[in-house]
């Protein structure tokens, strides 16, 4: 799960990370409210879960509370649109924040290393640059530490990275303390990212995070109800943020033939079948184990909410749930709905022709292969 | 003996007790797997299907002699029981469960690497040797016993694969399902050389999908092996940063995708299968292909 900056630098603050005084505003007259208690410049910014912000206009600076309402009011509401999200992100949030002056600009992240299973933390003294940009052009300018699970990261790790990255000699100590709290914030916080970029370095030698990514790891949210109030709906995509609430693996692709399978690497396949036979999916649906008939109805909706869906393959292996089970469960869950659409059957595995033997006269296409079912549905969509 | 498991290994189910747990168990016991203890705790004393409960590994492990277990424990509680077992010497674990926290297996699949314990899964569906033994929820009916081995990130796309294998008269070996999470106690890496030290196997089939690097770095040593392997990458349509099902399967900026990983195998001399139905016959031809 993606969280907003504001939210992230309340979890950071939790942990002891310094973060810029400021708190978040829903309307204009909420800014300006911050604004005046915050006293001085201050800055508007944009929460939304796109990067490049700064240069799409989502951070504006204001000089008095009146200038950080006008920013307000320009900003929600509004489309930003970055280089991330060229289709636009609604804006319903801004942060005011007091405006900090800047000595240094560096980076911190910490994230999983899959290859070596650990944590791994990362500094860099080119801060406020895209860290993928500065991966590519100068990978000597990234320090690396890996963190023991069991011991965490220790301080002499964090010393070690940020003097090797080259961070003002003067500023290490104190940006060891600011790193071993991200650590924490990271692990307790069970996130599968946490990003400062930029890490500043204030003129009177603070360290404050400018800006803050995190993102928590979705398994660990039954252990943080903390973060509930932080679960958003896709913004980007009502079928998605339906198919959540119902508990099915959903995602939207854009095409026009609607997929339903079970088991996430048999779904990606049918994907890739239907691509080969010259089809383009509309989405990825996993409906797990067998195929029940309330499950199957379920996702039959859900994929059908989708207006360019102009035909439904189900690609279904029997294994422990026979394929008769499944094909009862498929026409079942089919006749509590009214469906314009052709749909094509594959079924595969155990007792798979009992299965499709169910399915005659039905007006159902069944397919023994999934070769075959990615031709036919591309045939009767066309 | 296959790969890790055969009609000797004495199987106890953590999680007994639950409704996946027992349901499987009655598989496992139908397919001919030996299951000789369950654990719950709180649940010591009873019998599920005629196998004797325990409260504890330790316990259920001192009185059968069980020396590989399977664990069907709910996310928040299987590291926990992941590390029990470590701690009280099974030689192999095979972790069900989906959805357990990252950081939980971080620190899990740390130990079991320190102990030597050999650990598969989380969020797989567990491993066969065909015609012996099967730990887990596959469907043994659709394997064959034969020279094929295969390791695979996923489950039903692991049926699909065998199902055409068996249908070209291609038996199996061990077939291991490894797992769709980001951290996975064994990867390809660590299985392969089992499978090339078994008597049994004579060509391995590589299932591996987008996300993480853990095909390419299994290309590296397929290029040390003797015997041949043939691949297979699902998501090759995927779009980059939409998590596709599995926890693991996601391309991230330049990492996990699939034409890397097709690249990698490819220099590595492994012939990558662009459709499933290609699989048997690639797998015939370098089986004939042998010297």
């Amino acid at each position: 799960m993606k969280i907003h900056e504001y939210q992230a630098k309340e979890v950071l603050a939790r942990y002891g990370v310094s973060v810029p005084r400021g708190n978040v505003a829903e309307t204009p007259k909420e800014a300006r409210a911050i604004a005046e208690n915050l006293g001085g410049r201050v800055v508007v910014k944009a929460q939304v879960h796109a990067g490049g912000r700064g240069k799409a206009g989502g951070i504006r600076l204001a000089d008095t509370p009146q200038q950080a309402e006008e920013h307000a009011r320009a900003l929600i509401g509004s489309k930003l649109y970055t280089p991330q999200a060229p289709q636009g992100v609604p804006v319903s949030k801004v942060l005011i924040e007091e405006a900090i002056s800047i000595a240094q600009e560096y980076y911190l992240g910490i994230t999983l290393d899959r290859a070596r299973q650990r944590d791994v933390v990362m500094v860099s003294a080119m801060g406020g640059m895209d860290i993928e940009q500065v991966a590519d052009e100068h990978p000597e300018a990234i320090i690396k530490v890996w963190v023991d699970p069991w011991q965490g990261l220790m301080p002499y790790q964090a010393r070690q990275a940020l003097y090797d990255a080259g961070i003002a000699r003067e500023a290490v100590p104190t940006a060891a303390r600011f790193l071993t709290a991200l650590y924490r914030a990271y692990t307790a916080s069970d996130s599968s990212l946490a990003e400062i970029n930029p890490f500043v370095l204030t003129p009177d030698g603070q360290c404050l995070a400018a800006d803050a990514k995190m993102n928590i790891d979705d398994n660990a949210l039954f252990r943080h109800p903390e973060f509930g109030e932080y679960r958003e709906e896709s913004v980007e995509d009502p079928i998605e943020a339906e198919a959540h609430r119902r508990g099915i693996q959903y995602v939207r692709l854009g095409g026009d033939i609607g997929i339903i399978g079970n088991g996430a690497g048999l779904v990606m396949s049918t994907l890739d079948e239907v691509s080969r036979a010259g089809g383009r999916p509309a989405n990825f649906l996993d409906i797990g184990g067998g195929a029940k008939a309330e499950l199957v109805r379920n996702a039959l909706e859900l994929v059908l909410m989708d207006p360019n869906v102009k035909g439904v393959l189900f690609n279904v292996f029997g294994g422990i749930t026979r394929g008769d089970e499944v094909a009862k469960g498929i026409l079942e869950g089919i006749s509590a709905l009214e469906v314009k659409v052709p749909l094509v059957i594959r079924l595969a595995g155990t007792r798979a022709e009992e299965g499709l033997a169910l399915l005659q006269g039905t007006g159902l296409i069944p397919a023994v292969t999934m070769q075959e079912a990615a031709r036919k549905i591309v045939e009767v969509t066309r | 003996m296959a790969v890790l498991i055969d009609r000797n290994t004495r199987v106890l189910v953590q999680g007994i007790t639950g409704r996946e747990g027992e349901f499987h168990t009655r598989q496992m016991l139908e397919y001919g797997t030996q299951i000789v203890a369950g654990v719950t705790p709180g649940k010591g004393g009873q019998e599920m299907l005629g196998v004797p409960v325990f409260d504890t590994v330790r316990r259920a492990i001192q009185a059968t002699d069980a020396d590989a277990s399977v664990i069907f424990v709910p996310a928040p509680f299987a590291a926990d029981a992941v590390l029990e077992a470590v701690d009280a010497g099974v030689r192999l674990i095979v972790c069900i469960t989906e959805g357990i926290p990252v950081q939980d297996m971080v620190k899990t699949v740390a130990v079991a690497r320190q102990t030597g314990i050999r650990l598969i899964g989380p969020n797989c569906p567990g491993m066969i040797t065909a015609g012996q033994c099967k730990i887990g929820i596959l469907p043994g009916n659709i394997f064959t016993t034969g020279p094929i081995g295969l390791v695979s990130r996923s489950g039903t796309l692991t049926y699909e694969i065998v199902d055409l294998l068996t249908k070209a008269g291609l038996g199996q070996s061990t077939c291991i399902g490894i797992g769709g999470d980001p951290v996975l106690g064994s990867t390809f890496v660590d299985l392969l050389p089992l499978f090339e030290e078994d008597e049994e196997t004579q060509a391995v089939v590589l299932v591996g999908e987008i996300g993480g690097s853990d095909e390419e770095i299994a290309a590296e040593y397929i290029r040390t092996m003797r015997k041949p392997v043939i691949g297979f990458i699902s998501g090759r349509t995927a779009p980059p940063g939409k998590r596709m099902g599995h926890a693991g399967a996601i391309i991230s900026g330049r990492t996990g995708t699939p034409q890397a990983k097709v690249d990698a195998l490819r220099s590595a001399g492994v012939p990558v299968a662009d459709a499933l139905h290609e699989i048997p016959d690639l797998v015939k031809q370098a089986l004939a292909n042998r010297t």
